[in-house]
């Protein structure tokens, strides 16, 4: 046991104090976060260029109504159509407004200089579509319109609840009753599941390449003089696997801090407040009906440290236990090889699940409450990546009991397999095993 | 008497045999040197001694009870490809080889630092062993193996990659390493490095031993009865007086007058009929037994001429 402690040490050492480490750790949040925030930029960026579109209105009735906006500046014309394209061949395009459009819907064209995107199409007709439903109305000569159709307005919240049982809300009084937001459970399952596929997958391959090392440079014939195989094998995946928690602690203390200075900065003190009375169980018709429910709900959810634990909490177990589960594969194909090119192939079989998992993952974010969620978040090679995009939306705790048993149980199999090829594979050199000959080793 | 004893041992690979049938035995507290022709089957002998390859047939006694893993761990093994972290500092790599072998960090440090002065290399504890040249590295090499002083310590190939100061600073320490009472096993196609380490040494060539045994045994075993004279006086003299007695195989004559021949006796109660007669007829100044260097021996029974 000792001795896995002083592997681990080395392992976790050798890394934590790389810079590409370092580097990474830090960078990672600032790309993620760019990566989210670039396209938003880009967008009003690209949208702040006002279009000039000329219009020749034949209809007399549709073109004084046409609000210019930060998309496009309209610019009435009383010229013919035919001298128009002429003349404003620099416009961005010259629109074309039929005598008998409010008879006829088709009576309306586009002529662009250049090419019009869907957008700008799409905003021009509908606000034809409701200049002209509004002339329609109005024709109609009902009294105290504007009033009616004040009154007829409406804008659905929808908001969701867990339905705990009636014994649960004994417990704890609100638990059974508290809103929670959909949108913030998708996106946390995606991110967290796609999180753990990459971890998965950087880190088990970084363990298989350093076995591969370690086996190249002779050091191992050196080690298992003092050492069991098997603990060599687990030091070294409990060395990485310590390096990839840090890695995410210091992420998340990262995501917390900001969150904890920027959060109160960016949301009103109102809004903080109706969000406080939400988290404590207050009814949303209380808060009054002037604010974005889901939004709220959004940032209910995401303060909420009783689900922010249940997240963060579930995240490293299944981390931890994914990892274990994939390292301890990876390790064994490493030390069956003696390069990364022989370890390509045997490494597919391996791989093949985690990228299966990546692809369920996706459509349990829709139902997770499938069949399909339920069973590949149960199968231990699925189950940490879906297991991740189940848990944000609230399952039976006790199916994410019974995925972490079997994932683990798996685990201790697995890893006793594969200290048997690790025992042999490590002191093996020159040829490349089949998958036969690594059956054979695993019996040995 | 013997600490280790290799049985009938027999190792096949795929298309050739490494070790066909053998046996031999090591005692406490000796140097025991493993000779042979590259690919022999020097290297793949310490390997079964070590446990990182199990043999076909045959088995490894360490004191007399079958070695076992847990054996295994009281060697200290050097494996000719050397086994270090690339990317790793020199003395923190060292460290945590001791640890392993169960050494305190205090411990480790200090007994360190006490080798890192005795080889000159206490400036390199910073290092990368991967900026180490082969030499360099393998000092360190050597000092992790040997620092929580086991009492069998295999090395293979130690001497490879040596300049001759650094070589004889190695020997020095395998003799001292002895001394205090470790019984050492090593590998080497070097010879002169055999004449003054070994006291054992057997020899492999083809998967076989061909040649077992005490150093000095060996060597007058081999001696052939072969000598040297060198003496003043006339060449004929001598040469008359010998004749019939033994068979000349060379004859040097000097300008200065020491002269030199080197004679075959057949049988050795002639060896003091043979210094008489060359008493009388000439100044004798030496009269040796020439011993053949363990090259030649090795070189003879390589080619079969033993």
């Amino acid at each position: 046991m000792n001795k896995i402690g002083i592997i681990i040490g080395r392992e976790f050492n050798e890394r934590v104090r790389k810079k590409s480490f370092i580097i990474t750790t830090l960078l990672t949040p600032l790309l993620m976060i760019g990566l989210m925030v670039a396209p938003m930029l880009l967008t009003q960026y690209t949208g702040s260029e006002q279009k000039c579109i000329a219009v020749v209105d034949d209809s007399k009735l549709i073109g004084q109504h046409l609000q210019s906006n930060d998309e496009i500046l309209f610019e009435q014309t009383p010229l013919t159509i035919e001298l128009a394209r002429i003349e404003y061949s620099d416009r961005f395009a010259i629109l074309h407004i039929g005598k008998s459009i409010m008879e006829n819907p088709g009576d309306v064209r586009l002529y662009t200089n250049s090419t019009a995107s869907i957008t700008l199409e799409m905003n021009i007709a509908s606000q034809l579509e409701s200049v002209i439903e509004e002339i329609k109305l109005q024709r109609l000569n009902i009294e105290d319109l504007p009033s009616i159709l004040a009154s007829i307005k409406t804008n659905i919240n929808l908001q969701s609840y867990s339905n705990g049982t009636p014994a649960d809300s004994d417990s704890e009084s609100s638990t059974g009753e508290k809103a929670n937001s959909s949108i913030v459970a998708t996106v946390v399952a995606y991110v967290l599941s796609f999180l753990l596929y990459m971890f998965i997958l950087i880190y088990g391959v970084m363990v298989m390449q350093s076995v591969i090392e370690e086996k190249n440079s002779r050091v191992l014939e050196v080690m298992v003089s003092t050492v069991r195989p098997l603990d060599m094998m687990l030091g070294k995946i409990l060395g990485v696997a310590s390096v990839a928690l840090l890695q995410i602690a210091i992420w998340i203390a990262l995501i917390m801090g900001v969150g904890y200075f920027v959060m109160p900065e960016l949301i009103p003190d109102e809004m903080s407040m109706a969000v406080a009375m939400l988290q404590q169980g207050a009814s949303p018709e209380s808060l009054g009906t002037d604010t974005n429910m889901g939004l709220l709900q959004a940032i209910a959810t995401l303060t909420d440290i009783g689900y922010l634990m249940k997240i963060i909490g579930s995240l490293l177990v299944f981390m931890v236990g994914g990892f274990l589960l994939y390292a301890a594969l990876f390790a064994a194909i490493g030390s069956a090889v003696d390069n990364p090119q022989d370890a390509q192939q045997l490494q597919t079989p391996v791989t093949i699940p985690i990228i299966l998992s990546l692809f369920v993952m996706l459509s349990v974010i829709n139902d997770p409450t499938s069949e399909l969620a339920f069973w590949f978040s149960m199968i231990p090679l699925t189950s940490p990546i879906v297991m991740m995009a189940r848990i944000p939306y609230d399952i039976p705790g006790w199916e994410i009991a019974l995925s972490l048993g079997i994932l683990i149980a798996t685990f201790i199999i697995v890893v006793w397999f594969a200290g048997k090829i690790y025992r042999v594979g490590i002191l093996m050199h020159g040829k490349k095993p089949s998958i036969k000959e690594l059956w054979k080793w695993m019996k040995y | 008497m013997e600490l280790l004893k290799i049985e009938n041992v027999t190792k096949r690979f795929a298309n050739h045999v490494a070790l066909d049938d053998v046996s031999l035995s090591i005692p406490r507290g000796s140097i025991y040197g493993l000779l042979g022709p590259n690919g022999a089957g020097k290297t793949t002998l310490l390997r079964i001694i070590n446990r990182i390859t199990a043999p076909d047939a045959g088995r490894v006694l360490l004191d007399g009870k079958e070695i076992t893993q847990d054996d295994v761990r009281l060697i200290g093994y050097m494996p000719e490809e050397r086994g270090l972290y690339k990317k790793m500092k020199v003395g923190e790599q060292a460290i945590f080889f001791a640890r392993l072998k169960g050494m305190s960090h205090k411990d480790a440090t200090a007994r360190l630092k006490e080798w890192f002065g005795k080889f000159g290399i206490e400036e390199w504890w910073n290092k990368e062993v991967g900026d180490l040249s082969k030499g360099m590295a393998q000092k360190v090499q050597f000092i992790t193996t040997v620092l929580h002083e086991p009492k069998l310590l295999i090395f293979d190939e130690p001497f490879s990659g040596f300049d001759p100061i650094n070589a004889n600073l190695l020997k020095s320490e395998i003799l001292a390493l002895r001394d205090k009472g470790a019984t050492i096993i090593f590998s080497t196609h070097n010879m002169s490095s055999v004449e003054e380490v070994c006291d054992h040494i057997t020899l492999i060539d083809k998967a076989k031993n061909i040649l077992s045994g005490n150093v000095d045994d060996i060597r007058h075993k081999h001696g052939a009865n072969i000598f040297g004279i060198d003496y003043r006086g006339s060449e004929e003299v001598l040469l008359d007086a010998l004749n019939g007695v033994c068979e000349i195989m060379e004859s040097k004559p000097s300008p200065a007058g020491f002269n030199k021949m080197k004679i075959h006796i057949a049988t050795d109660d002639q060896v003091r009929d043979v210094i008489a007669k060359a008493n009388e007829s000439v100044e004798i100044r030496s009269f040796s037994e020439m011993i053949p260097s363990m090259n030649d021996i090795f070189i003879r029974a390589v080619n079969g001429n033993l």
